[in-house]
């Protein structure tokens, strides 16, 4: 399946790009991050402290454990620091 | 109920004008204001980062419980991006209400709650370099008290 996936804050900076489009056959956001962090250093850079990173499935805060099925769009960010 | 995000600058005064503008059902109103506070000197700018979308829906999502938990006449969330300098204005919350227990408790869940959930990330710009801001343990404990 193709999934949108956005990152933000500095999981943006750290991956390089602030949006890209992945083929992936992940279940669990758990797998994408573990594919992603397969791929290239600059992914595992940025997911190696997950607790760290936080996680929106289709723009609603989600979890790590979370099913990727029927997901479009994958959003990874810091903890919030709006106010 | 209103929810902006905006880049552009607004005006404290008017907003709350607006919003008690041609009622006579409001006995209260209450307001909170963030601005961008240099505490060093070394501040030169400070940016706020958001996610189009998800922003506008989660602080939806917030008012609109804060109006299921409270008898509320209105509300207002009105939140910048962008790069701002200090002293600007960030953002504003306001909830009016009959009576001033329900103003007060509502804003301090607006607060509470857009802290923690709305996705606004904050970067400090100095003489020295950038950094983002780390968020609170604090503020995620404060979801905790509603």
């Amino acid at each position: 399946m193709k999934l949108d996936v956005v990152y933000f804050a500095w999981v943006r900076e750290r991956i390089g790009v602030p949006r890209e489009t992945v083929e992936t056959q992940a279940a669990t956001v758990n797998d994408l991050v573990a594919e992603l962090r397969a791929r290239e250093d600059r992914y595992d850079l940025a997911f190696s402290d997950v607790s760290a990173v936080r996680v929106a499935l289709d723009q609603s805060l989600s979890d790590f454990d979370a099913s990727l099925a029927g997901v479009r769009e994958v959003a990874f960010f810091p903890p919030m620091t709006g106010g | 109920m209103v929810v902006r995000v905006q880049l552009e600058d607004f005006n404290l005064g008017r907003e709350l004008e607006n919003l008690r503008a041609g009622r006579t059902d409001i006995g209260a109103l209450v307001s909170f204001t963030g601005l961008v506070r240099d505490d060093t000197g070394d501040l030169t700018a400070l940016e706020l980062e958001h996610y189009p979308g998800m922003t506008e829906a989660a602080l939806t999502e917030i008012e609109t419980e804060a109006q299921r938990r409270w008898s509320l006449n209105d509300s207002l969330i009105i939140h910048r991006y962008g790069p701002l300098k200090p002293g600007e204005l960030i953002m504003m919350v306001a909830a009016a209400a009959p009576h001033r227990r329900a103003a007060f408790e509502a804003a301090d869940y607006l607060m509470d709650f857009l802290k923690s959930r709305a996705p606004f990330w904050k970067k400090e710009h100095g003489v020295d370099g950038a950094k983002w801001v780390d968020a609170k343990e604090d503020d995620e404990a404060a979801l905790k008290r509603w």
